[in-house]
């Protein structure tokens, strides 16, 4: 919302300064954007005098000019200037640029240049080169008794700071000047300004008819004919107003209606009387009808949209916009002028609908004071016979059903205490009664009585913040916050510590933290399951599913870092996979390029093999306290993966914990990653089962008395067998004595049978075991390999 | 006996462990003379056995003492010898390992909970697939809310039980419903996560990260938010000039309502937080609405208290200087070691929370 500190000024008599009044603006709730003074980018530019115009010598469209500037150049002498605007003649006064000055609309800097040969020390400036307008067809043209010399911004009158405020949506008064003048009073910056509105009586009954159809989204409707007008140009200080707050003068008519909504926060609309047919109703829309709309865009309304039509078509819609064809121009003779009431839902779903953003919508949106509707139709009326004569007719005020619980007085409850409970302000009732009627609440018997002008106060919480806001914030006691005693109790949760767990146990493993977006385009998503959640609105075909698992973003992310030349790339992240019936939380190694840089030991670079993916995710499960021992290893993790060089860890046949291997290389190559040193792993976190709660002490230490043994068996075994079943079966083999077997040695000569070797450790408990004992238990050891197919080497 | 002298030079004369073992053979081994002299003592009178007794041990354990010496000697200079042919250059570079690091995200969040687990707050979690309820209405937007349109909601395909389509939350606000619902009152939770707008600029993402407060009690008033946000800003700069500054302002969700600013000051030419050369907007906050706490299924009439939203992504940014957001999600290797945090440097109360 823009307004100038002289539009202010109509409504607020106050010595206060600019940074004052913007001060408390920001403090009050009407937040302060900027605060700008035209003069100040102005302040070169003086009015001049053309003494003479001569035509330039080598263009035809030049004129070199003499200029009378003012005793602040060349001594009060004539300045030579070359012009090229057709208006330019001798005797005219415009207003001159000096070297030196910035020019705003043309976004230079003006400075003494030969042009086609002709020095010229300075320009000659349109409306559009000081940002005043769009007009570019001359210079401009100032009235003969504009002093010379004297600074052409106090002259025109644009010495006028203007504020620009950010407006809650719960303010629509603030979209009126009046509105801010009230609250900058009601905080003590000046006094409100009384004007009251005198009607304007009726010449004449008004002869159209006027109707609001019940659950059309208009609930009133007020409509005065004004006949015999003259639409004119504006005078020059409403179109100076409304150009300085960014509105383009259009016409008398017109501009009226947007001086309202401006000074008043009321829209209003006018229509050519001669141009409408038969009965003006407020109605909803029916399917097939279209209208041009006054932005020059057609709309083709829905039976929701509230419309405004005559017997023949549709005007417009109902306080967002209206039409062209029924709008007034330079020969309208008489004008309707409508003064409505819209309900705020309808008018938001309409404008969202159609994409109508206006400045009636801005206000009706909020609310418009639904007890003004008389006071502005005259003052509107009183307006437009000021500036365009003519006579007004009665006027007739068309309503539906739910005008009277629209209009009917609402009583909100305020209890004394609530302001300090709430705000903690203790204030004394005589204060909080006094700052609500500043701000023109009604303290009556059965409650404070909101003014029409405020539709969103509808509890005591909103009359304290109005109270509180305006006694100010600042002002509001700091409180401590009542304290639990004792030490600080923790408080994260099972599933928080394990997050925050598995984050410092992959950062300390060496992998970088990577946090990747949730929403992946389809052709990423396909290859690690179907994704569940697609957006209706994306802002791109890349950000268009929530993420099905988190190897997307990071193969995106990996792809994004090899390209700025990175050798090897360790990410992880802990975030959600969105699936069709939760978000899942998860965490995501990859792994990319070399695993260990060229070096003087091992020679060649190492790339990442699925073990080193195996390895991150059995370290953070084990960080994760899972029972990673328990943990059994199955073959292929899907399709994501590369059939061979993938595997599942299960908890039990059926909980899987975490997947890790080899990129498959189709979507190696989907994602430019390298196909066969692309390693991951994914670990479901909700599958880890929560460590029992235990007592904080430990069983008593009892380490064995005895030394354990060491027996290595080397078997050889049929090439299907899994290492981790072999091993799983000698460790079995004697639950009691084997505390430990280990796979330690793999080999398969070329076309010979594969050999797995095993240490195994025992662990005597009571008596050093005798080399029968031990036989008895290789015995078992080798009975149980031997059920899987494999049998000792000899 | 006149050997002794003898024996000793001949041991200070081993030159190896070999020739000193061939001396100990010859005087202390089965036939050496010392051994010998020792069991002459046996054919000898009492009386001449205590006296050369004691003489003969003397003269053994002399020997004995020398030898071992000799030998302590000899081995030394023999592994001086052994080490000297050893040497390794020992400026060749060690293995390498590489040094992970956690997400400035991740490290803000953690101070942030440990900063408000001292003041008593949980830490609380929502969906970030919401329903337009939870999202919206029961935070008094309702549908049409003019406010709504303050928010660039992404929508989902899918609808929800109420046949709306589903929302990605696009504020933490939900997790105060969800938190009252599930915990009840007295309440006391901050809900840090994931968050969506469709907005995407130089300083906008369409993912970000917020934090909510939620305190609900019985007598707890706006005094209580300010001198809870000063707090929680005091440590989480570490900084005591911290200055706040609450300003009026309109969220559904509270009433009354602020948005917080906080005092800058340039220092060496950047802006940070603490002094009051300007003001910045860093929080929403407010009391929360009655509409809300009875939405969440408590009675407005018992309970109330406020609640507080920022960005986590700006405080890092505040706090550890960091200028483009878009940054913190590209995962570029070499911003996350430049900014990102030590898996030792955990936040903690005593060890300070900021790394």
């Amino acid at each position: 919302m823009k307004f100038t500190l002289a539009w202010l000024k109509d409504h607020l008599q106050t010595d206060a300064s600019p940074q004052e009044i913007a001060e408390k603006l920001t403090a009050i709730g009407l937040e302060v954007e900027s605060v700008s003074n035209p003069a100040e980018s102005l302040a070169p530019f003086r009015v001049a005098e053309v003494l003479t115009a001569e035509k330039h010598p080598r263009a035809d469209k030049l004129q070199v000019l003499s200029v009378n500037a003012g005793a602040e150049f060349n001594d009060g002498g004539p300045l030579q200037v070359v012009c090229g605007a057709p208006n330019a003649r001798a005797g005219m006064k415009g207003v001159f640029g000096p070297p030196g000055a910035y020019v705003p609309g043309s976004a230079m800097t003006l400075k003494v240049a030969a042009i086609r040969g002709v020095e010229s020390n300075g320009m000659m400036c349109s409306v559009r080169e000081l940002q005043l307008g769009e007009e570019h067809d001359g210079i401009i043209e100032l009235p003969a008794e504009a002093p010379v010399g004297q600074s052409f911004a106090a002259y025109a009158g644009l010495d006028d700071p203007l504020f620009d405020i950010a407006v809650t949506p719960n303010r629509p008064d603030c979209l009126g000047v009046r509105g801010i003048a009230r609250d900058l009073a009601a905080a003590g910056v000046g006094t409100l300004v009384e004007r009251p509105i005198a009607p304007v009586s009726g010449g004449f009954a008004q002869p159209l008819a006027i109707a609001t159809e019940e659950d059309s989204g208009c609930e009133a409707f007020a409509g005065r004919l004004i006949r015999g007008v003259r639409n004119r140009p504006s005078p020059e200080w409403l179109q100076r107003r409304l150009t300085a707050v960014g509105l383009r003068p259009i016409s008398a008519l017109v501009d009226v209606t947007n001086f309202f909504s401006v000074d008043r926060a009321r829209p209003l609309h006018v229509y050519d009387a001669a141009k409408l047919v038969g009965r003006i109703i407020a109605r909803r829309g029916r399917a097939g009808e279209r209208f041009l709309a006054l932005n020059d865009k057609e709309y083709e309304v829905v039976s929701d949209d509230c419309v405004i039509a005559d017997d023949r078509r549709v005007l417009g819609l109902g306080g967002v916009i209206g039409g062209a064809d029924t709008g007034v121009g330079d020969g309208t003779a008489d004008v309707l002028l409508e003064c409505a009431w819209f309900d705020p839902a309808s008018i938001g779903a309409t404008g969202r609908r159609h994409g109508v953003g206006t400045d009636a919508r801005a206000r009706f949106e909020r609310g418009v004071d639904p007890l003004a509707m008389g006071e502005m139709v005259e003052a509107a009326t009183a307006m437009i016979l000021e500036l365009c004569g003519g006579e007004a007719s009665d006027v007739t005020l068309a309503t539906s059903s739910r005008w009277a619980a629209v209009t009917a007085e609402r009583h909100v409850e305020l209890r004394p205490a609530r302001v300090n409970e709430l705000a903690g302000l203790d204030l004394p009732l005589s204060e909080q009664h006094a700052i609500l009627h500043r701000l023109g609440f009604a303290v009556e018997p059965g409650g404070i009585v909101p003014p029409g002008w405020r539709p969103d106060i509808d509890g005591e919480a909103d009359l304290v913040e109005e109270i509180a806001r305006i006694h100010g914030y600042d002002r509001v006691p700091s409180t401590p916050l009542p304290r639990d005693p004792g030490v600080t109790r923790p408080t994260a949760t099972a599933a928080q510590r394990l997050e925050r767990r598995l984050r410092r146990a992959a950062a300390a493993s060496g992998l970088d933290e990577a946090i990747t977006w949730s929403f992946v385009s389809e052709a990423e998503a396909a290859g690690f399951g179907d994704a569940q959640w697609t957006l209706a609105n994306p802002l791109s075909e890349e950000m268009k599913v929530m993420r099905p698992s988190l190897l997307p973003g990071l193969l995106a992310a990996a792809r994004r870092n090899l390209d700025r030349g990175a050798a090897s790339v360790r990410l992880f992240e802990i975030g959600r996979r969105y699936l069709h019936d939760a978000e899942r939380p998860t965490a995501a190694v990859l792994l990319v390029g070399e695993a260990g840089v060229r070096n003087w030991q091992a020679g060649k670079a190492r790339p990442f093999t699925p073990f080193d993916a195996k390895a991150e995710a059995l370290a953070l499960l084990e960080a994760a306290s899972a029972p990673v021992g328990n943990l059994q290893t199955f073959a292929d993790a899907g399709p994501t993966w590369h059939p061979g060089r993938s595997a599942t860890l299960r908890l039990g046949p059926k909980t899987v914990v975490a997947a890790f291997g080899e990129l498959h290389p189709r979507l190696a190559r989907q994602f430019d990653v390298p196909e066969g040193t692309t390693q991951a792993a994914e670990i479901y976190l909700e599958a880890i089962p929560a460590a029992r709660a235990t007592a904080r002490g430990r069983p008593a230490f009892t380490p064995p008395a005895l030394q354990p043994v060491s027996r290595d068996f080397a078997f050889l075994v049929p090439p299907e067998l899994a290492a981790e079943t072999l091993v799983r079966a000698v460790r079995g083999a004697d639950k009691a004595l084997i505390t430990g077997a280990r796979l330690f040695d793999r080999y398969q000569p070329e076309g010979g049978e594969l050999s797995l070797a095993v240490e195994v450790t025992l662990q005597p408990v009571e008596r050093t075991l005798t080399e029968a004992e031990i036989q008895a238990v290789s015995d078992r050891i080798v009975a149980a390999a031997t059920k899987l197919g494999a049998r000792l080497r000899s | 006996m006149n050997d002794v002298e003898g024996t000793i030079a001949r041991i200070a004369a081993a030159d190896d462990l070999p020739a000193l073992d061939v001396v100990r053979v010859e005087a202390l081994g089965k036939s050496g003379w010392v051994t010998g002299l020792l069991k002459t003592l046996g054919g000898m009178t009492p009386e001449e056995r205590q006296l050369r007794g004691p003489e003969f041990q003397r003269v053994r354990a002399r020997l004995t003492d020398a030898i071992a010496q000799r030998r302590e000697q000899l081995e030394a200079a023999e592994l001086e010898r052994k080490l000297a042919t050893e040497r390794i250059d020992l400026s060749l570079p060690a293995p390498e390992h590489s040094r992970g690091t956690v997400h400035p995200i991740s490290q803000v969040m953690e101070e942030l909970a440990e900063i408000f687990a001292d003041l008593g707050f949980a830490v609380a979690e929502g969906p970030e697939i919401e329903s337009d309820w939870y999202n919206f209405t029961a935070l008094n937007f309702p549908p049409g809310h003019p406010a709504r349109a303050m928010h660039d909601t992404f929508y989902l395909q899918r609808t929800d039980a109420d046949g709306l389509p589903y929302v990605l939350r696009t504020h933490t606000s939900p997790v105060q419903i969800r938190a009252m619902q599930e915990r009840g009152a007295p309440l006391r939770v901050i809900a840090p996560g994931r968050v969506y707008r469709s907005d995407s600029d130089a300083t906008h993402t369409p993912m970000f990260h917020q934090i909510e407060g939620l305190v609900i009690d019985r007598a707890i008033h706006l005094g209580h938010l300010k001198w809870t946000l000063e707090t929680f800003l005091k440590a989480f700069f570490e900084r005591d000039d911290i200055a706040i500054r609450l300003r009026p302002s309109y969220f559904p969700f509270t009433e009354p309502s602020a948005e917080v600013d906080v005092g800058w000051s340039l220092e060496k030419g950047r802006r940070v937080v603490g002094g009051q050369q300007g003001w910045m907007e860093v929080l929403g906050s407010g009391m929360v609405h009655p509409k809300v706490i009875a939405a969440a299924g408590l009675d407005p009439d018992q309970w109330q208290g406020f609640a507080f939203g920022t960005g986590v992504d700006r405080l890092a940014m505040l706090k550890y200087g960091m200028d483009d957001l878009r940054a913190f999600f590209d995962g570029d290797i070499r911003w996350l070691k430049h900014y990102g945090f030590s898996a030792l440097a955990v936040p903690t109360l005593s060890m300070g929370v900021g790394a």
